[in-house]
């Protein structure tokens, strides 16, 4: 991976990035994730890492105190709204819309660029396939098995065509056989897409098969 | 379809609708407490004797003086105090009884069914049922004769309307115990109830007792607000002390109203400083109210530390069981009773039931029904979809700058249901002939907005602020923009506790009497105002036929509440357990 500084790289770089509630600091990083890298941030749960993402996000609760910036493909986003930063998310439950159809969730996330019914509906139905689900797309999220809901929200992640991808712990609600198929799915995926991502575990499994960096989310000096 | 306007509304638009957003707060605000406080001002003026209109322009203490010579004057007030104290003393204890009693049994669960349906009988339909119920020719005297009374005829005793307002106590009682075991209920999901309860059944504690020391104390902080409106509402009544309160005197409520509405012009003078009175007496009894709280939980404590067990609290909980019925069943006997009569041919005593059932009454008085009917769901539904609106905007301002409901919020929510109806109305309906206003449909339906602005926000925002954050986190992330995650994701998800909402706004304002009354210049007739008209006529079956139809009005929406969530999700499971 080639390491470039400039402001103008591609990939999602946290500059300097700090956040603390009063005078407790609970994060500090630094780091440019490079398109198709996953950094992988461990720490035991109350080490920073969900104040982490909910800094990249843009959801830090009123009362933390950020300083640094957060880059995307050289745009600054660090004051963005969330739904303008071009982050993805997936998290540690599904979060599939409930009164929703499956195939509804995914033209949920699909770009508002694809226009017309039946494009739309081609495109979900591809992705459905992708992900070895085709046909669903008029099921009742609730009916699938937890596997079949954690490859929807990817899928649903990927439609939205987001720039870079924030992974939180999102293989730990599955059980140890699906897990490794479901995660190896997860990361083929967003190599393939060329996403810079970065996921949050306290889980060494999945950090090693990420394959990346692996950092805290606070730094000591 | 909403998700396919949603996806499309222009940036401008949405740009305008934020800054838009940013008032609701205060336009809700407004909307609620400016009729308010406009009628205090508008009260105070006239008790003081300055009404301009009427010739009135030497302000002193006139009107109070002219007040305190009306003759029985101080037995109204007592009973205004007397009935209202006591209609809430007996309500909190049936409440809490029943809940620490048979929270987790099947009775309960039975309960929790019928609280909505209780909970939309208007005021007026109940007191009526009641009224017919206990009446000397009701179904309780017929049951009873004359195998066991002996009375071949209706005795000639008076039940409703007894001197000393037992009737109207009753009668507020068996509407105000499902309002605050709903409130009891919706607190006690905020209170660790189920572990403090069994820590003090280890300990070797009755149910009851271990419930009342180990749960009541930190959930009263939470319905203390209700109980107040219960106690200013009970106190203030004028409907249901028309049906069933004394009428020589009457409680100081309803001869507010007889003044205003005498022909002798000079008593208006008299009704505002009577409604001054009114409002000193309610504020004098919750803060007496107040002072009993502090007491009671003073006695509380010296209890719990004596460290008496109360075991055998057997007898108390078949108690418990057996006034929760009691009051159900006196309101369904009751509006049972309403249907009878508005059929009934023959009806002779001590028959249960009437020789002949007819359509008659229906035929000749339902075309009179039809546009008070009309009327009532108009108001009704203008009502409660505005207050809704006004709710969700507060909400959605709320959500969108990370504020934190206040308790300062929640008082001012509840400022409208602790000031008396008479203090604010009469002032109200002064100054709206004074300045002008066009005393039509319009102002009625802003009038009831005061009331159902409170409810339908109070019964929204649970559900909206328990809703999982992570839903509208995982459609920004998608790219949604807030306006999207609103009306694609929360409104659509919060379906069921918003027609939930909208069905307990159309019920407060279906059971609005004086605001029509005074507000409407009796020009707007509603099913309330009409049914409530027809008490001093006595015709039983007319009486029947309105209290029917007007108890009858807000089950369609709670019907339509139920089924159309049912219906439109009846394929997604995910959305069954959302409520």
């Amino acid at each position: 991976m080639n390491e470039n500084l400039s402001d103008s790289a591609p990939g999602l770089r946290l500059e300097d990035l700090t956040v603390s509630l009063g005078t407790n600091g609970l994060v500090a990083i630094g780091a440019t994730v490079d398109p198709g890298e996953i950094l992988t941030v461990m720490g035991p749960s109350g080490s920073g890492k969900s104040t982490l993402l909910a800094a990249i996000t843009g959801t830090l609760a009123p009362g933390f105190t950020m300083t640094g910036r957060v880059l995307l493909d050289g745009e600054d986003i660090t004051d963005r709204p969330t739904h303008r930063r071009g982050i993805g998310l997936m998290m540690q439950d599904d979060v599939l819309f409930p009164h929703l159809s499956v195939g509804a969730n995914l033209a949920f996330g699909l770009s508002p660029t694809i226009r017309g019914h039946a494009a739309r509906a081609a495109r979900v139905e591809a992705a459905l396939d992708a992900a070895g689900l085709g046909g669903m797309a008029a099921r009742d999220p609730a009916t699938l098995s937890g596997g079949q809901r954690s490859r929807v929200a990817l899928m649903r992640a990927l439609l939205a065509e987001p720039r870079a991808i924030l992974l939180d712990e999102p293989f730990s609600k599955l059980d140890t056989s699906l897990r490794t198929q479901i995660r190896s799915f997860t990361f083929e995926q967003i190599t393939a897409a060329r996403l810079p991502a970065i996921l949050v575990t306290h889980d060494h499994e999945d950090a090693a098969a990420a394959g990346g960096r692996i950092m805290a989310p606070r730094t000591e000096a | 379809m909403i998700e396919r306007i949603a996806s499309r509304v222009p940036e401008r638009f949405a740009a305008r609708a934020e800054a838009g957003l940013r008032l609701a707060p205060l336009l809700t605000l407004t909307v609620m407490l400016g009729p308010v406080a406009a009628g205090i001002l508008g009260t105070l003026g006239p008790a003081f004797g300055w009404l301009p209109a009427l010739g009135a322009e030497t302000p002193g203490f006139g009107p109070f003086a002219a007040l305190f010579d009306q003759p029985g004057i101080g037995i109204s007030a007592r009973l205004s105090l007397v009935t209202g104290i006591g209609a809430t003393l007996i309500s909190l204890a049936i409440t809490l009884l029943v809940v620490a009693a048979l929270q987790g049994t099947r009775i309960f669960g039975l309960i929790e069914r019928l609280l909505s349906p209780l909970l939309a009988v208007p005021h007026a339909a109940a007191a009526f049922g009641l009224a017919f119920l206990i009446a000397p020719s009701g179904w309780i005297a017929r049951l009873f004769s004359p195998w066991a009374t002996g009375w071949e005829r209706p005795p000639d005793i008076l039940t409703a309307q007894d001197p000393a307002g037992l009737a109207l106590i009753a009668g507020l009682v068996v509407k105000e115990v499902p309002f605050l075991l709903l409130m009891t209920l919706a607190a006690l999901g905020q209170t660790d109830a189920r572990r403090r309860r069994l820590a003090g059944l280890c300990l070797g504690y009755g149910p009851i007792a271990a419930w009342f020391y180990g749960v009541l104390p930190g959930l009263y902080a939470q319905i203390r607000l209700p109980v107040y409106a219960v106690l200013a509402y009970s106190m203030s009544t004028v409907e249901v002390a028309m049906i069933l309160g004394p009428t020589t005197p009457a409680p100081l409520s309803v001869r507010l109203i007889d003044w205003m509405n005498d022909p002798d012009l000079g008593l208006r003078l008299v009704a505002a400083a009577g409604a001054i009175l009114q409002m000193a007496l309610v504020g004098a009894a919750l803060l007496l109210w107040r002072g009993g709280e502090i007491g009671v939980a003073h006695l509380g404590r010296r209890l719990a530390a004596g460290g008496r067990r109360f075991g055998g609290d057997a007898w108390l909980r078949t108690t418990a069981g057996l006034l929760a019925g009691l009051s159900a069943a006196a309101v369904i006997l009751g509006i049972a009773g309403l249907g009878v009569w508005s059929f009934a041919g023959l009806w002779r005593f001590p028959e249960a039931l009437p020789d002949t059932l007819t359509m008659r009454n229906w035929a000749r008085h339902g075309d009179g029904l039809l546009a008070p009917a009309i009327t009532t769901c108009i108001i009704g539904v203008a009502a409660a979809s505005l207050a809704a609106l006004l709710a969700i905007a507060c909400l959605e301002t709320e959500h969108r700058h990370g504020e934190r409901p206040t308790s300062r919020s929640l008082w001012l929510l509840y400022t409208p249901l602790l000031v008396p109806q008479t203090g604010f109305l009469f002032g109200l309906q002064i100054t709206a002939s004074a300045a002008g206003f066009e005393r039509g449909i319009v102002a009625v339906i802003a009038t009831h907005l005061v009331f159902v602005v409170p409810y339908v926000f109070l019964s929204l925002s649970g559900p909206w602020r328990v809703w999982d954050e992570r839903q509208s986190l995982a459609a920004a992330c998608l790219g949604a923009s807030p306006w999207r995650v609103l009306f694609a994701v929360r409104l659509p998800m919060l379906l069921a506790p918003l027609l939930t909402a909208l069905a307990v706004g159309f019920a407060v304002s279906v059971g609005q009497y004086l605001p029509t009354l005074l507000i409407g210049a009796g020009r707007v007739a509603t099913l309330t105002t009409e049914a409530v008209a027809l008490s001093a006529g006595g015709d039983r079956r007319l009486i029947g036929l309105y209290g029917l139809a007007q108890a009858a009005a807000p089950l369609p929406a709670f019907a339509l509440a139920l089924a159309l969530p049912a219906i439109l999700f009846r394929r997604r499971r995910g959305m069954t357990v959302a409520r």
